[in-house]
């Protein structure tokens, strides 16, 4: 079966009311690895994210994967910082990305009671999904994400303003996702976790990137003065 | 998404089986349109029973002013009208609508007023010097206002007096409302009005009000009968249209509307002729 | 004020003698607004939705018309139902006027604008928050509007019972195209409207307390059952 990527994004922007948010940006993601997305709060890394996982139109430039843009977006899963939660039970949300494409809801369901349990949400399976703390809502999202088994899979800060126990069991969800081969790309402005998780990094500053290496590099030389003085938790602008 | 479909077809066919159970189970039926002053009176709660036994026929009634009643018949939306204003109906008749107008009974109007009478028209000789005195004492006068067999009745009777209302304003009010809107805010505020007998003796709200002037051949309200013109409108029931004419000219029908009573008062006077069909 | 408390008398001497006219016309007023309601449900809700996902040229306008809408006298609709369905209209061949499905038919047109407002406005909120997820999952437009309409239940509800609420009340526009008739299509308020007119007030404020009564057993047999049929807590 051919593969989503490599994915190449060339001179890509995203405009918005006459304001340049992102971009050009030229990036390419090779195959293998879990890339994080680094950068101050307001850099542009949301928009990156959304701009390449097309939930924001192209203003200029292309992204071009290895497959027909079409089949592409079904192999991607992407979880917003705030996860929209489904006004049903826990069940229901995990299950409703297999029931949109049509898998049988009896399957749907119990899929989605499996993925509940692997990601720690077993006892809440019935319960309604709004009133889930934040860190569960995170889990149900990234199991929603995860239970179509895409190649490529965005966050987006998962783990902002969540407790110390929550992050962990979050970052270990991913190590195992990452471990049966998912492609991860995730944004995160915690220096800590990138140092835990990334196999490469790209830093992005004013909407553009500005570096984009393998982790050890980067955490060891990175090049440009913001983000070493990102990176040492300095304050940039 | 199949359990909103789920959730949705039950609650679906409730309403279809709700709007479908409605259907009627009579053998046969005709819409009349009647005014709201021969209604009021309640004789069509003694007839409309006694037709449905006789003629096996569902009358239903369509409450209404003439103006609309005549309009009603000139759409074939009903199959007959029973109306109080007799230019109108020629007319009605002249242009076809109808085949023939019949008479079938009369009544009379009545002038209410406060009880203290402040125009003294109780003493008035007749209803031309009863509406003058009204005029003179400036004394607020509702009027329907609304184009009905009775409003076109008040107009003609204030030409009789020789009282131009248009010119007025303050003292007489155009409710442009139907005889019971009119009498309640004749009540409200304590004004005189033109009313049909049956309306105001049937009526709950009299208040302050009192019956202060009647008689004389001007206040006489003839009911015609006037069957909607089958060449027309192909549609209309004319046959439940020619039973009913025939039923209300007969003599059980007469006798029923020349008997019946409200407080005592005998309210109608039959007076429908025998195969008049020309009038 | 003794008005009143007669009026309130006489709807429970009313209601509790069971009278066979008042069943009758309780049962009347119920089909048709109930139906009104279905149908205006099945037109209004999935157009609010769709105005709400759906970004073309005249949306706003659309949107701005459906607002207008909701102020339309109903004396009006009734007129205008009355000359399409009168027997000389476009619609007379169906020979509907005077029937409850005209008045139902009226009653459709007034409310199906109001629900499809507050439809609208809650499936707007709910796509701001479910358009990330929804677009990323490629879902359908169809897909998109069930998903909106099935989660927004309890804002379309209140859509629904906003809708019966205007249509249950509503006099001018069924008089004209029902014509209370007797036996036929009397409804509560085109009931009410023959006693004002005939000056007994009591009788009439007695089957206005009876609306008020249907109304209010509506809107709680609506929220109980779907209570019930939810079973969560939020």
């Amino acid at each position: 079966m051919t593969g989503l990527l490599p994915l190449s994004v060339r001179k890509a922007e995203v405009i918005l009311r006459g304001k340049r948010i992102v971009g050009p940006v030229d990036l390419d993601l090779d195959v293998e690895g879990f890339t994080i997305v680094m950068g101050p709060n307001g850099a542009g890394k949301t928009t990156l994210l959304r701009m390449i996982h097309g939930l924001v139109r192209l203003s200029g430039g292309e992204i071009s994967w290895n497959l027909p843009v079409r089949e592409a977006r079904t192999r991607q899963a992407f979880v917003s910082q705030t996860p929209a939660i489904l006004r049903r039970t826990v069940q229901d949300n995990i299950a409703y990305p297999l029931i949109l494409g049509g898998t049988p809801r009896r399957l749907a369901r119990e899929k989605a009671a499996e993925w509940t349990e692997r990601v720690g949400l077993g006892p809440a399976l019935q319960r309604q999904a709004v009133v889930l703390s934040g860190g569960e809502k995170q889990k149900l999202a990234i199991a929603r994400a995860l239970i179509t088994e895409p190649e490529l899979l965005f966050l987006d800060e998962p783990t902002a303003n969540l407790d110390g126990r929550s992050m962990k069991e979050i970052e270990a969800i991913l190590g195992e996702a990452r471990s049966r081969g998912r492609r991860i790309v995730m944004a995160t402005h915690n220096v800590g976790q990138a140092r835990r998780l990334a196999s490469e990094v790209v830093f992005v500053y004013r909407g553009n990137v500005h570096e984009h290496r393998d982790a050890a590099g980067f955490f060891d030389d990175p090049h440009s003065d913001e983000a070493r003085a990102f990176i040492y938790g300095d304050i940039v602008e | 998404m199949k359990r909103l479909g789920a959730r949705l077809i039950p609650s679906l066919s409730l309403g279809f089986a709700l709007a479908v159970s409605g259907a009627s189970a009579q053998s046969q039926e005709m819409k009349l349109a009647v005014t709201t002053s021969f209604h009021n009176s309640g004789l069509s709660d003694i007839l409309v029973p006694e037709i449905a036994k006789d003629l096996d026929l569902e009358v239903q009634l369509l409450v209404v002013g003439t103006g609309q009643a005549l309009r009603l018949g000139r759409a074939g939306d009903v199959d007959a009208i029973l109306v109080h204003s007799r230019a109108a109906e020629e007319q009605f008749v002249a242009d076809g609508f109808a085949t023939h107008r019949r008479e079938i009974m009369y009544n009379d109007f009545v002038l209410v007023g406060p009880s203290s009478d402040p125009a003294g028209i109780a003493e008035a000789a007749d209803i031309g010097a009863a509406l003058s005195r009204i005029a003179k004492a400036e004394a607020p006068f509702a009027s329907r206002g609304d184009d009905s067999g009775t409003h076109r009745r008040e107009i003609s009777l204030w030409d009789i007096a020789g009282v131009d209302v248009a010119q007025q304003s303050a003292w007489y009010r155009s409710v442009g409302a139907g005889m019971g809107a009119t009498l309640n805010l004749a009540s409200g505020m304590n004004a005189y009005v033109l009313s049909d007998r049956a309306s105001w003796l049937n009526f709950g709200n009299k208040g302050d009000l009192a019956l202060l002037f009647s008689g004389g051949s001007q206040l006489l309200n003839q009911y015609a009968y006037l069957p909607v013109n089958l060449a027309r409108h192909r549609h209309v029931a004319s046959e439940s249209a020619r039973l009913l004419e025939g039923w209300l000219t007969s003599g059980k029908a007469q006798a029923l509307i020349g008997a019946y009573k409200i407080s005592g008062q005998r309210l109608f006077v039959p007076n429908a002729k025998e195969a008049d069909k020309n009038s | 004020m003794s008005d009143i408390w007669h009026g309130l008398v006489a709807a429970f001497r009313l209601v509790i003698s069971f009278d066979a006219d008042l069943i009758e016309i309780i049962w009347l007023s119920l089909r048709v607004t109930l139906s009104a309601v279905l149908i205006a449900s099945l037109i209004g809700m999935p157009l609010g939705a769709w105005l709400a996902i759906r970004r073309f040229r005249y949306r706003r306008i659309i949107i701005a018309v459906l607002n207008a809408l909701m102020g339309l006298p109903p004396v009006v609709v009734g007129l205008i139902v009355y000359l399409l369905l009168s027997r000389s209209g476009p619609l007379g061949v169906l020979n509907l006027l005077f029937t409850p499905a005209a008045m139902i038919i009226a009653q459709v047109i007034i409310i199906t604008p109001l629900i499809a407002s507050i439809a609208h406005q809650a499936v707007r909120d709910l796509w701001f928050e479910y358009h990330d997820l929804l677009i990323s999952l490629n879902a359908t437009s169809r897909q998109k509007m069930l998903t909106l309409l099935l989660d927004a239940r309890r804002a379309l509800l209140t859509a629904a019972l906003a809708g019966f609420g205007r249509a249950v009340g509503e006099v001018g526009a069924v008089i004209i195209v029902g014509g209370n008739i007797d036996h036929a299509t009397r409804v509560l308020t085109t009931a009410i409207a023959l006693e004002t007119s005939k000056g007994n007030f009591a009788l009439a404020l007695a089957l206005g307390f009876v609306l008020i009564g249907l109304a209010v057993t509506v809107s709680l047999a609506t929220h109980g059952l779907s209570r019930t049929e939810r079973g969560g807590t939020w």
